[in-house]
């Protein structure tokens, strides 16, 4: 790479050396006598040129539209997805025909009509049929293409279905945390921001009782395919935007204004592993908000696993008022027994020693796995 | 030809106007209230500043392009932002972004180009004196100078200039220990910006009475070139507009520094949450985008209004469509207030009120394409002289069409969802917007600075200046598309945390810079041109491109009062160009009809006797009243 930037280097020096040296003979010539009027050489030059352009121009879109194309991202991971992407395709098919046709024209006119002596241009202020005709055409294809884009738009925006598996992500500088609804009641608890401290990262609010036992995690999502999958998406401290590339998911983060996006992934990482033939394949989240200095490394893994998987993976969460027992302080009293099986210990015991504690865990595995 | 033309009005009535004492040299460069200098101040200040907004970008076109690249040789200018290993800062990175991103928007394609053209062409075109208040039009460059200089400071403070993109989006941006772009860089940027809007709402109030106020006799709106058309619109849109957007940072001020929460609410930031309840970080982006989308429509107006002068006479063929023209003028106009939302499909905005401004946007695709048809129709059939100024109009249009069809692309909210805020949009508001107002600039600093200077730039650095600009801006912003599909983001400043965009790309990446740089380059062969010949140059003929508009009938350097004697009455169009029978290939706007029998048209015959009317009109000539 090094060694065609250092050649292009000097290609454009060169250039520039010559655009330089013919500058001065350029310029001495300038100041001649004012030649009114007098169309010369340079005018068939540039003509020439807007064709040459033309035609280079078509070649070099072509070649690099091939060479590029190995690059865009591979099919939707979604419905919703594939849904917009034939309709990108499609609109860019009818953009490329206006594209080509109108540049096409402009240049080709711009070639056909340069200055001859004695022609006079044709006198042609205006007609109102071609106008007409030209301001219909593109209505109707615009109409077109703006309806099947509001429905898409209309279904992708709808309320996510009531089964929907619901998680949360909240963005920070500069990482994204994700919480799941836990491993008994699949319900996220309530949260309040003023309670986010480096334990409680999200703010979970343990004053209601579906929060005992959600989970966080830094690292990764887990989701199961071919789920309708709700995220709520929140913000911490400024705005963030969740981009997951490969499912077309995009919605920003609003600090004090919850915002969602649902979906359903349809292929899971081991499937696009295969699909893409990349053994180390994964989904990711990025962030797409301006949000300071780590904005462009927010990464967080998104893992899309069969449901089997999903739930295995699940039942070895612990919730975070185990992983961080001094949170039950913030439990009311009359909610205490409800927390109690998370908790290692009666809060008032000494730090749970670890033959309780892994007691508890099996105890939490038991649970889980009856209640499912 | 000289087309000073001997109208027995203008002969009538003696000059009169040599009663004002010469001025001191401050008074007549510096302070002055003649629109002709004060539009030289702007296209002067445009210039610098796009000087320093391209250098802007060609720096962070290095650390995209070459993120291996020691650019230690930057630390001469960029100091501390260079860190020990030779790397740019990632806070720098985005300061840099954002600059270039103010600074081209509003210093250069704002005020640069309506600040010097409408300054410049309206009382020539329209045929007055001066602007309705000189002293207003003097304030105006001198507002924009202190921001100008508020700006520049903000480069070179210890935290850096503003960093939060141009959008300036708070909480961010309201929040000083969010980032360090947002401590005193902030607080200079939006003070900056204060006083550039007032800067603007002065000479936009001035731009439109001229227009509505001082035109000659005979200059009925329905003659008016579509170059004060356009003028005149952008000065509209800018009025209506930028006051939103001094509230939106007036806002932005009392919650940075006077603890209110219009923007924010349930913030815990390092370590803290903040008592801010109640704001809505959305509103920010409505009132923005309120200003932000006319804004693309006020730096493309004047560019598409001069394009229109520009290619007619250089095709010497009437525009094809005038009054289609100021009809899609006028709906793009007002289609810009209603459309503001697309910019904000995935901000949580309600999805209903995405699909609206769905409907609203590509609305106003087809006044657009109707503007990029008549460009191409009046080229058909014509006689086309390349001069730079027409090789730059013909580059506009083309770039108008290749960046706004991707437009329809994006103002699709069902497609936006992925493409929103990846390299596509870049490229799709650089080409339309930004290339295509550039170029609009350029073509009119090409066919106007005859009569700005008196002398002629240089034709042939001229043509080299526009296809090396033409090509580089292509060979730019064309791949950007490709990276945009492949879902890259922008304002990151390395692709090396994504597997989705790590290792690919790198060498479309580079390819980018390079030809930013290459265009940048090209960018010296205008600056040589342009000073060159303002010492040096030919020295211009009366009429150079034998042109229609009034400007043309003034003195080669017009004086105070732009013409000597009486300002020259209007009788017809701006676009009698090859008319059928005419012996020349234009007929100027201030010849009767009753001169031309040879040409007219029928129902041009019954035109004159107006004449005798337009002559008898009152004069609105600022140098006869009282003062």
């Amino acid at each position: 790479m090094i060694y065609i930037v250092i050649l292009l280097s000097v290609i454009f020096l060169g250039l520039a050396a010559v655009v330089v040296s013919r500058m001065a003979t350029v310029v001495k010539n300038a100041n001649g006598p004012v030649e009114e009027g007098h169309i010369g050489m340079s005018n068939r030059i540039n003509g020439a040129l807007f064709m040459i352009f033309l035609v280079l121009s078509i070649i070099g879109f072509v070649w690099s539209f091939l060479y590029a194309k190995q690059f865009f991202l591979p099919e939707a991971s979604t419905p919703h997805g594939r849904r917009t992407d034939f309709l990108f395709w499609l609109s860019m098919g009818i953009i490329t025909v206006a594209f080509v046709i109108t540049n096409a024209l402009l240049f080709i006119f711009a070639w056909l009509y340069q200055y001859k002596e004695g022609r006079k241009a044709a006198y042609y202020p205006e007609n109102h049929k071609l106008e007409l005709i030209w301001t219909v055409i593109p209505a109707v294809v615009m109409a077109v293409m703006v309806f099947t884009g509001w429905r898409a738009w209309r279904d992708i925006m709808s309320e996510a279905p009531a089964d929907a598996q619901v998680f949360e992500i909240v963005g920070k500088q500069f990482n994204w945390i994700v919480r799941y609804p836990g491993v008994d009641n699949n319900k996220l608890g309530a949260f309040n921001y003023k309670l986010i401290d480096s334990n409680n990262e999200t703010g979970i609010d343990y004053t209601d009782e579906a929060s005992f036992d959600d989970y966080v995690s830094t690292s990764e999502l887990h989701i199961p395919v071919g789920r309708p999958v709700l995220l709520k998406i929140r913000a911490r401290d400024v705005l963030h935007s969740v981009f997951i590339p490969h499912l077309r998911v995009k919605m920003d983060a609003v600090p004090g204004m919850p915002t969602r996006f649902w979906f359903t992934a349809d292929k899971t990482t081991d499937e696009m592993r295969n699909i893409t033939g990349n053994p180390n394949f994964g989904y990711e989240i990025a962030c797409t908000e301006v949000c300071g200095q780590g904005h462009f490394s927010m990464r967080i893994r998104l893992i899309i696993e069969d449901e089997a998987s999903y739930q295995a993976w699940c039942k070895e969460q612990k919730p975070l008022l185990s992983a961080v027992p001094e949170l039950a302080s913030r439990i009311p009293a009359n909610l205490k027994s409800k927390a109690a099986k998370y908790l290692p210990a009666e809060e008032t015991a000494a730090p749970a020693d670890s033959v309780t504690a892994s007691v508890i865990t099996k105890g939490v595995k038991v649970a889980s796995a009856t209640l499912r | 030809m000289a087309t000073e033309s001997a109208n027995p009005a203008t002969v009538a009535h003696a000059a009169e106007h040599d009663h004002h004492e010469p001025q001191s040299f401050w008074r007549k460069y510096i302070f002055s209230e003649d629109h002709k200098t004060i539009a030289k101040q702007y296209l002067i200040s445009g210039i610098i500043w796009s000087i320093i907004g391209i250098s802007l970008s060609v720096m962070f076109r290095l650390q995209l392009g070459f993120p291996a690249m020691k650019l230690d040789f930057l630390r001469p200018i960029l100091g501390g932002w260079i860190d020990e290993t030779g790397k740019l800062d990632p806070d720098f990175y985005l300061a840099l972004v954002t600059m270039h991103g103010t600074i081209m928007v509003f210093f250069v394609l704002t005020a640069g180009l309506s600040g010097t053209f409408s300054n410049f062409l309206i009382p020539l075109q329209v045929g007055a004196r001066d602007m309705a208040s000189g002293f207003l039009n003097m304030l105006s460059y001198w507002f924009f100078f202190i921001a100008s200089m508020l700006m520049l400071w903000s480069l070179f403070i210890e935290t850096g200039p503003a960093s939060g993109g141009w959008v300036i989006y708070p909480p961010l941006s309201a929040l000083p220990q969010a980032h360090k772009g947002s401590e005193f860089g902030m607080t200079l940027w939006l003070i900056s910006m204060a006083l550039f809007i007032v800067s603007q709402l002065l000479g936009g109030i001035n731009y439109i009475t001229t227009v509505i106020n001082l035109r000659t006799r005979g200059m009925s709106f329905s003659k008016l070139p579509l170059t004060i058309w356009a003028f005149f619109l952008t000065a509209v849109l800018g009025l209506i507009s930028f006051p939103v957007l001094l509230s939106a940072a007036l806002l932005l001020i009392f919650d940075r520094s006077f603890g209110t929460s219009f923007y924010l609410s349930e913030i815990y930031i390092k370590g803290e949450a903040l008592p801010n309840v109640g704001g809505s970080p959305i509103l920010f982006q409505h009132l923005f985008w309120f200003l932000g989308h006319p804004e693309v429509y006020i730096v493309l107006l004047p560019a598409l209004g001069m394009t229109s002068e520009i290619i007619a006479t250089n095709s010497r063929k009437p525009i094809f469509g005038y009054r289609a023209m100021i009809a899609s003028m006028m709906g793009i106009a007002f289609l810009a207030f209603i459309v503001w939302a697309h910019h904000m499909f995935v901000t949580g905005m309600n999805p209903f009120l995405g699909s609206i401004f769905m409907f609203l946007t590509l609305i106003i695709a087809v006044p657009s394409a109707v503007k990029a048809f008549n460009y191409i129709t009046t080229l058909w059939r014509g006689n086309i002289r390349f001069t730079p100024a027409m090789l730059f109009s013909i580059g506009l249009v083309s770039f108008f069409i290749s960046g706004g069809l991707t437009g329809l692309i994006l103002g699709n909210s069902a497609l936006d969802i992925q493409l929103h805020d990846t390299y596509f949009v870049v490229a799709h508001f650089h080409l339309v917007m930004g290339a295509a107002s550039a170029f609009g600039l350029l073509a009119g600093v090409y066919h106007w600075f005859p009569k700005m200077f008196g002398r002629m730039l240089n034709e042939k650095l001229g043509y080299v200046h526009f296809w090396m600009t033409f090509i580089g801006i292509y060979l730019v912003f064309f791949p950007m598309h490709y990276i945009g599909i492949a879902g890259f983001p922008r304002r990151y400043y390395a692709f090396t945390s994504y597997d989705f965009t790590k290792n690919i790309f790198a060498d479309m990446n580079a390819f980018i810079s390079l030809a930013a740089i290459f265009t940048f380059a090209a960018q010296w062969i205008f600056i040589y041109n342009f000073v060159y010949s303002l010492i040096k140059g030919r020295k211009a003929p009366q009429n150079p491109w034998k042109s229609n508009t009034l400007e043309w009938t003034a003195p080669i350097n017009p004086g105070h009062g732009n013409w000597v004697g009486e300002i020259p009455p209007v009788y017809r169009w701006a676009y009698d160009y090859s008319k059928p029978g005419a012996k020349d290939d234009f007929i100027p706007q201030n010849v009767p009809f009753s001169q031309t029998p040879e040409s007219n048209l029928p129902h041009e015959n019954e035109l004159i006797g107006m004449e005798k009317e337009i002559e008898a009109q009152y004069l609105n000539d600022q140098f006869n009243q009282p003062h």
